[in-house]
């Protein structure tokens, strides 16, 4: 029996590309205890509503966090359309749909990358990153930007795309596959990632659902919990499964998010495949009143949207509730009697987006 | 490359931005813009730091950890704001909790803009920086030549 002392992780740590301050209560090198502290990038992004219609708010809110940029800035037009009424052209869902499930494979990229680097193999990092700038290219040929896009607006989306740029991004992806083939094998088989990872940080399916888990966390967990079934854009339309594993450990959560990789671009794929012609975008006419909770399915997770509007061009009261904020629970459960050194492998595995949790 | 004589030590800190920024800083030191190339190389530790970039606004929780990597550095040092919001706020600067720029907390030496800012600025951010380190430590040098101790060397520096 050792003496319990308290150690502090981050803000400022070299695993960790954003500030969060954990206080480790530690005992013989095993975790008793771990309390969250967050704050650091708080800006107060919902308090802008005061100065900013709701037409510009677009645009701010897709600033939530830059990497599920365009997820925020679709679920929160989604939740404003819905309030007005606003009947938005399948074209533009399908667009959307499209989008969203790019973001997905570079947000996976990245973390496959970040968490190559946690445990020290680092030309697996600089793989996964070199696989996700063509998706990156992909995206900026499409959209204009590379992490914030802004395309999307109340009643549509700004861009289309064009037989010649779907050629190319259906041969890109084609590439992006068989590269993520590659990597795939020395994430899911090599001998030193499965010792740092097999076994480690487990959370049980009960443990998962008591905590308000979500998204690829929650699903490696074994539960079947995917907000893009309940029919939103275009997913309705299209034919796919929540991809579960049972093991809730490190490696079950890294070949979850594998196994969306491909997912992903099979949605693209039949999304092209299926998507009809005509308009973008409607004229959308008046000012929102009434309101609305919706919820989209991010690259980390569920996220809510509420919205509250009286008729004027300022929404009364806008609300984000953001997947790490309900996966930190899951975080600081499984971190109880895990081993000090594995304190960074295992912030990660949540895929931890402190910009979009603090707003 | 015979122009290069020192290889700075980058360090990168996410003020309160939207992390845009933040990636695209490190997707310049992963294959497809590898700064590394420059010489320069990111490290987790304040105190073999040379370059500090700062990403995002700065809020009062975060301001106090940024003055202490600032501090922590060891003389010479240079900072570079990357994107709007390190450079004045950005699409935050209305933010309740925004102070501003990173210059409000720290002396700010080359600004690099864009939302979010682009690879290609970023690097051209940090060759005008890996050039001001080189000029800032040749001063030094002399500094410390002329007979000075490290100390005065860097209040001297501090003061002029």
């Amino acid at each position: 029996m050792g003496k319990r002392s308290v150690v502090p992780f981050g803000p400022q740590h070299p695993v960790l590309p954003e500030p969060i301050h954990l206080d480790l209560v530690i005992e013989d090198e095993k975790i008793m205890e771990a309390i969250p502290n967050i704050g650091f990038i708080h800006r107060g992004l919902e308090g802008l509503t005061e100065k900013r219609d709701f037409k510009q708010m677009t645009y701010v809110i897709e600033r939530t966090c830059g990497i599920c940029s365009f997820g925020h800035g679709m679920g929160y037009v989604e939740t404003i359309e819905h309030i007005m009424g606003v009947g938005v052209p399948d074209r533009a869902k399908y667009l959307r749909t499209i989008w969203h499930e790019m973001s997905r494979i570079h947000s996976h990229l990245l973390w496959l990358g970040l968490m190559a680097d946690a445990f020290g193999f680092e030309s697996l990092f600089y793989q996964a990153w070199r696989i996700r700038e063509k998706i990156l290219d992909l995206l900026e040929m499409t959209t204009g930007g590379r992490v914030i896009f802004s395309v999307n607006k109340v009643g549509g989306v700004i861009r289309d795309i064009n037989a010649e740029q779907e050629k190319e991004m259906l041969l890109g992806l084609a590439k992006v596959e068989q590269e993520i083939k590659e990597i795939e094998h020395t994430f899911l088989n090599d001998y030193s990632v499965q010792s740092r990872l097999r076994g480690v940080g487990i959370l049980t399916k009960e443990q998962a659902h008591a905590l308000g888990c979500c998204g690829p966390f929650a699903r490696a967990s074994g539960l079947s919990y995917d907000m893009r079934k309940l029919g939103h854009e275009a997913y309705g339309e299209l034919d796919f499964e929540p991809i579960i594993s049972n093991d809730g450990d490190s490696y079950a959560r890294c070949a979850v998010r594998i196994n969306e990789l491909y997912q992903s671009i099979d949605l693209i794929r039949q999304a092209f495949a299926k998507m009809p012609a005509g308009d973008i975008a409607v004229d959308v006419k008046g000012m929102p009143n009434g309101e609305y909770f919706n919820r989209v399915e991010q690259p980390r997770g569920e996220a809510v949207y509420y919205v509250k509007a009286d008729g004027t061009k300022f929404l009364n009261r806008f609300r984000l509730r953001t997947p790490t904020f309900a996966n930190l629970a899951g975080l600081c459960e499984m971190l109880k009697g895990a081993e000090y050194a594995d304190v960074g492998i295992l912030a990660l595995t949540i895929d931890p987006c402190i910009s979009c949790t603090e707003r | 490359m015979a122009n290069i004589k020192r290889s700075p030590w980058i360090i990168h800190y996410d003020g309160a931005s939207c992390n845009g920024c933040d990636i695209e800083v490190l997707a310049c030191l992963t294959p497809v813009y590898d700064a590394e190339r420059l010489g320069v190389e990111n490290t987790g530790d304040p105190m073999q730091a040379d370059i500090l970039l700062i990403t995002g606004g700065v809020n009062a929780q975060a301001e106090p950890i940024i003055k202490q990597i600032y501090d922590q550095m060891p003389r010479p040092k240079v900072v570079v704001a990357v994107g709007v919001c390190a450079c004045t706020g950005g699409v935050f600067k209305d933010c309740y909790n925004i102070k501003g720029g990173a210059d409000t907390v720290v002396p700010v030496d080359i600004y690099v803009p864009g939302c979010a800012a682009r690879p290609q600025s970023i690097i051209d951010g940090i060759i005008q920086a890996r050039d001001l380190f080189q000029k800032r430590s040749e001063e030094h040098d002399e500094l410390v030549k002329s007979g000075k101790t490290y100390d005065e060397a860097a209040k001297e520096e501090q003061n002029g």
